[in-house]
């Protein structure tokens, strides 16, 4: 028996089929993971995500801290609630984890605090890593919130029908997000990310509150969905995967995560600065590509990618695409590649095109 | 738990197996296979004349999960193919034993039906697999 969220007895009520992921037990889908992934496409769906880690940094070495750990900067964050996506590196500037942290005050004020969303299959890692680089600095408490639960609505509807079952001030507060922001509202959080592509709130709930509101959710028609659908509605975003599109081994710059390191100031030491450097020096040997299988057939993660009858590499995230009704993939590999190559499928090499790694925004096709 | 009607005969790599006469038998997967696939994207399936022996290799099933083989349970040739499965690959999941059949066989050896699992044979293999 795994980790149970908030949300346990409503994902059975709800006829979830739960999977083991990293030590949970959480809904796959709940009858149909396509029929989930359109209705996030083209009207609302939720899924439960309280298994991700929510860590508070606090203390007044708390940015510089973040400064160090982190290789994008969290002083480009100049207003409250403003969110920023960051690798956060090892010495060799592979990546430990991917994460969203928050500015959860104004910024430069006295008590100015942070919030780190991590995800849950590296939490352990993670939390031994960021409480080992605290030791660098004199004042940074870090904090685990493991009584919030969170809840991600996401789609063209999604918002609207979160702003029907919340109180007014409420309804005030998310109408005036800005998108990647997210602010506090009487102990809940309510931010204007997501992990699919559309519009859309994460919010984190006190757990007891949770139950209640996703049933109101569901009553106001929005959709539940599984890490299924969350799956192939990132992948056809083109948002890469922890542990699938990078790793421990690879560098950002090698996983179409390049914006993402702040290089200025240049003054500012962060973990896996040196080696990042030192790989863009040199030249950075391999990309992350997009692939479009346009036949029959479903891409997987790990088959080869060819060029001439040379493997170049291999896909790292492969599935089907409920929304363009093909394949699609995400592909490292380490030459230059022009429109086409070959991916070796059960033994048989298939010609795909070679795009983008995005597919899919907002409904429509992007490539 | 998964529908197993008790008029059809069943192997061990979930395929199900109805007796239509005249040596005619018609095949697809069962609901415990569709559910353990998930969603199914697209069905791979020979054409119409194609001949096999019990336990060739028959066709690909892709769900947006995993690539999974479909064997021939009876060996024989194929005297029909379900097309509607080309454009609605999810009448697999919806109705594994009526819309969702896979092709039409004409037996070599009708006495291979013999060795075939029934409802009861194969409820107790899919509970051993759980």
């Amino acid at each position: 028996m795994g980790h149970k969220t908030a949300l346990y007895e409503k994902h059975l009520q709800m006829n979830a089929k739960l999977v083991d992921f990293g030590g949970w037990d959480m809904p796959i889908h709940y009858g149909s993971q396509v029929e989930e992934h359109h209705s996030v496409r083209r009207d609302a769906g939720m899924f439960d995500v309280s298994h991700m880690t929510v860590v508070d940094v606090t203390g007044a070495d708390a940015k510089e801290y973040l400064r160090y750990l982190l290789a994008n900067d969290v002083l480009r964050l100049q207003q409250q609630g403003k969110a920023l996506y960051s690798g956060m590196l090892n010495e060799t500037g592979g990546v430990v984890d991917d994460l969203i942290v928050y500015l959860m005050t104004e910024p430069d004020v006295t008590g100015e605090w942070f919030r780190v969303v991590v995800n849950c299959g590296t939490r352990e890692k993670d939390l031994r890593w960021m409480a080992d680089h605290t030791a660098l600095f004199d004042s940074v408490a870090l904090t685990e919130r493991p009584e919030l639960a969170m809840v991600a609505i996401q789609g063209p509807n999604a918002i609207a029908k979160v702003m029907t079952v919340v109180n007014e001030s409420r309804v005030k507060l998310i109408d005036g997000l800005q998108a990647f922001q997210g602010l506090e509202s009487e102990g809940w959080f309510f931010a204007k990310t997501g992990y699919t592509g559309e519009e859309g709130l994460e919010v984190m709930v006190p757990e007891e509150y949770v139950a209640d509101f996703w049933q109101a959710l569901a009553d106001a028609g929005v959709a539940p969905c599984g890490l299924g659908a969350r799956d192939t509605l990132r992948l056809e975003a083109g948002m890469n995967l922890y542990g699938a599109d990078m790793h421990e081994k690879v560098s950002p710059l090698t996983a179409n995560m390049a914006w993402t390191i702040a290089w200025e100031p240049i003054e500012r030491d962060f973990i896996g600065r040196k080696a990042l450097e030192k790989e863009r020096e040199a030249g950075v040997k391999q990309k992350l590509i997009g692939l479009l299988l346009e036949t029959r057939g479903v891409l997987r993660s790990h088959q080869k990618v060819m060029i001439n009858g040379e493997e170049v590499g291999e896909i790292t995230s492969g599935s089907f695409s409920p929304t363009l009704g093909c394949s699609i993939a995400m592909a490292r590999v380490s030459a230059n590649i022009a429109d086409t190559c070959h991916v070796d499928m059960r033994g048989k090499l298939i010609e795909v095109k070679v795009v983008k790694p995005s597919f899919v925004r907002h409904g429509a096709k992007v490539y | 738990m998964s529908d197993i009607p008790s008029d059809l005969k069943y192997v061990a790599s979930h395929e199900w197996i109805r007796d239509e006469g005249d040596g005619v038998v018609t095949i697809g997967i069962t609901d415990h296979a569709q559910d353990l696939l998930g969603d199914v994207v697209f069905v791979e399936l020979p054409e119409a004349g194609a001949e096999f022996a019990a336990g060739d290799d028959l066709g690909v099933v892709e769900s947006v999960k995993a690539a999974s083989d479909v064997y021939a349970p009876l060996s024989g040739e194929i005297v029909a193919v379900n097309g509607e499965l080309e454009d609605a690959p999810e009448l697999v999941n919806s109705d594994p034993y009526g819309d969702g059949w896979f092709i039409r066989l004409r037996l070599t050896d009708v006495t291979e039906v013999d060795d075939l699992l029934d409802a009861d044979g194969y409820a107790e293999l899919c509970e051993a697999e759980s």
